[in-house]
């Protein structure tokens, strides 16, 4: 049965936002066709919506009903407080890449003396310079997710990001997108390609700025990691309280190759994370692993779909939730085994922490397989702390809250630990710590 | 003044009295067996004294150095110098033994103003008493008592014991589950405990363990209440005679 939809105010539909933004929006030769093609099929839907299977637990044209209008390039008042909140989050030893509004500003970014084999460029750069139109589609790619073809749509920069074969970047690249303003929404875009046996470590955080706040943000990043490279991708999502954050990430993994991603959701009013990973060369080695951190009444949704196209793959998924007040976290992990797909060895487990009568997690693993020959298993549980491992730290002298605490942090190591890179691994944690010391 | 003393304490349990007027003086020094058959309340009482939730006290007073322990956070009587070494040790996962001592012992410091220990002093410590208790370095950067056995969970608590300097140690039924050796070092690591500015609750079923740990006085637990005290030589006649002829005096 046809779903009936209200209809949107006509003067804030998505439609006058993107109509309004396009004189802004850069892009040349078969840029601006490729966006009105994107738009097309964002259109087709609107936002994301409960009918949709992928989106039944965070249904955005109820959350939000409307596109903000797109924020206004940075002025310099809004540049310094990008650069203070810029620097809270600096990984250790990280190159750092900083987008304010959605624009890419050099001028706070680490730039000189990048490594050798690693290119960065803005995303505005390679749109206005005539890139050739299927560079340009492959940038700019879609999926049938309504979200990220808006992304596709008005987008207004970001970083290309190339590594060419052969070259380990040592130091991390971190990309830290910093929101400043109110009422207003941003789009950038990424797209990053590692060489034939290229490793970087990139780090993704989402900030706002002091005084930001009621933004909506869409980002996604397009990733191809090659033949026998390895990837180990952080995003980290702390956006103001009462800010909608849509990431999504399109990554393609070649043969013998490695990815590791982690995502880290520990604010933002609603948030969805998602995560489209392909695995598309034999041999390949795919770890996917994240943590909600939610209290208040934020929404958090973390969606991965693991594709395994062809033979001899491995992927491993672990989510942990921690979940207060009336928060309200969303954990959707699909895999599929695709029929060429023999002797995959895919697992997923997801585990939610409930510090309150009222804190809900939803959790919803899928298998697909067509595929014989497989070995595939999912988990999913839900519980609040054991009393008597609180109790049990009390009687040594730790204070309710300290010994809770060691508790949650030792549940979400479940999964932190996962990250291999030691730096990023001590990246992660202090953010974790960060966000169990604000709710004390 | 006693270091403990516990007046007519009456405690509940799910709508249950388990505890019915028991009174106990434990004085700086002294060791003191409890034993009792199953059900008499020797746990509940460890378990109130620790500050566990879900126990109701319904009359009584405890008083540790003068002060209402009752009064108490579990945490705060951990840092006042009570120790419970538990009969079930709970596991961990994710907490390292060495994290989790650190934590603990500079949390009690905190709390009495004290600073905290740094990281090689801290190893210093724990190194001397892990060795002197056959704690492998290994166990140490395990998770707290996962995938320990039930003498290493015990060793576990004795370390801790030893590291936290209680002034009060309960120890519950500390002798289930080990072997003849473990059960020697468990007694040789509370005897090196012994001292006179520290008391000591021996909560057991049997004889053997006070055949290494010798107690002060023994007390004979029925139906929530102290039935009959003595010296040593009580354990023995327990150890004869059964608790049956105990439990009409209750």
């Amino acid at each position: 049965m046809k779903q009936v939809l209200p209809k949107a105010d006509p003067q804030r539909t998505s439609g006058n936002v993107f109509a309004a933004a396009r004189g802004r929006l850069p892009g040349a030769g078969l840029v601006p066709q490729i966006r009105a093609s994107a738009f097309e099929v964002y259109e087709r839907t609107g936002l994301p919506h409960r009918g949709m299977e992928d989106w039944k637990y965070t249904d955005l044209r109820a959350l939000i009903g409307e596109v903000l209008p797109l924020a206004p390039r940075p002025d310099a008042e809004a540049l310094v407080r990008a650069k203070v909140s810029a620097q809270h989050v600096s990984a250790d030893q990280a190159v750092k890449l900083v987008l304010v509004d959605g624009i890419f500003v050099p001028e706070l970014s680490d730039l000189g003396k990048l490594e050798n084999g690693l290119v960065v460029r803005s995303l505005r750069e390679v749109l206005e310079n005539s890139v050739p139109g299927d560079m340009a589609g492959l940038v700019l790619s879609t999926t049938s997710d309504s979200a990220i073809s808006l992304n596709a749509a008005m987008a207004t920069d970001g970083l290309v990001i190339t590594i060419s074969d052969g070259n380990a970047v040592k130091r991390p690249i971190q990309i830290v997108h910093v929101a400043t303003g109110v009422s207003v929404s941003t789009f950038t875009r990424s797209y990053l390609q590692l060489g034939k046996g290229a490793h970087a470590a990139i780090v993704e955080s989402f900030v706002s700025a002091e005084r930001a706040s009621g933004y909506q943000a869409n980002d996604a990043i397009i990733a191809l990691v090659g033949n026998e490279a390895s990837l180990s991708y952080i995003h980290v999502a702390a956006a103001a309280s009462d800010a909608v954050n849509i990431s999504s990430a399109i990554i393609a993994v070649g043969a013998r190759a490695k990815l590791d991603l982690f995502s880290m959701t520990c604010s933002g009013s609603i948030s969805r994370y998602q995560g489209f990973i392909s695995l598309a060369g034999e041999g390949t080695d795919v770890s996917a692993n994240g943590v909600n951190l939610i209290r208040g009444e934020l929404h958090a949704d973390t969606t991965m779909v693991v594709d395994h196209a062809v033979p001899h793959c491995t992927s491993r998924e672990k989510f942990r939730a921690v979940v207060d007040d009336r928060g309200r976290s969303v954990f959707q992990g699909r895999i599929v085994v695709r029929p060429a797909a023999r002797k995959t060895d895919a697992t997923l487990t997801t585990r939610a922490l409930l510090l309150s009568d009222e804190a809900e997690a939803d959790s919803k693993p899928e298998l697909e397989i067509l595929a014989d020959d497989v070995t595939c298993g999912h988990g999913a549980t839900s519980g609040a702390l054991d009393n008597s491992l609180v109790f049990y730290l009390r009687a040594r002298g730790l204070p309710e809250k300290d010994a809770k605490s060691l508790l949650i942090k030792a549940f979400l190591g479940e999964s932190i630990e996962e990250i291999t890179s030691e730096n990023l691994r001590d990246f992660v944690t202090a953010q974790a710590e960060h966000w169990l010391q604000a709710g004390r | 003044m006693a270091l403990l003393e516990i007046r007519d304490l009456h405690v509940g349990v799910e709508h249950r009295e388990v505890i019915c007027g028991l009174d106990l003086n434990v004085h700086a020094g002294e060791v003191h067996a409890i034993m009792g058959p199953n059900g008499s309340g020797k746990s509940t009482l460890s378990h109130v004294i620790a500050g566990k939730p879900g126990y109701e006290v319904i009359d009584g007073q405890i008083l540790f150095k003068g002060e209402d322990l009752l009064e108490m956070d579990p945490d705060e009587r951990a840092a006042a110098g009570v120790f419970l070494a538990f009969q079930y040790p709970v596991e961990i996962a994710g907490v390292t033994t060495m994290n989790f001592l650190r934590a603990a012992l500079n949390a009690q410091r905190k709390a009495r103003d004290q600073q905290e220990f740094s990281t090689p002093e801290f190893l210093k410590r724990v190194r001397k008493v892990a060795g002197s208790l056959n704690i492998r370095q290994d166990m140490l950067k395990r998770g707290v008592n996962v995938g320990f056995s039930g003498g290493e969970k015990k060793r576990n608590e004795i370390l801790q014991m030893a590291l936290l300097e209680p002034s009060l140690c309960i120890l519950d039924e500390i002798d289930s589950g080990l072997d003849i050796d473990a059960l020697r070092i468990v007694a040789n690591g509370i005897n090196g405990l012994r001292s006179p500015e520290r008391a000591m609750i021996v909560i057991t079923h049997y004889r053997r363990l006070l055949d290494h740990v010798v107690p002060d006085v023994v007390h004979v637990m029925s139906k929530g209440r102290i039935v009959k005290s003595g010296d040593k030589e009580l354990a023995l006649e327990l150890e004869a005679c059964g608790y049956g002829q105990f439990e009409d005096a209750a």
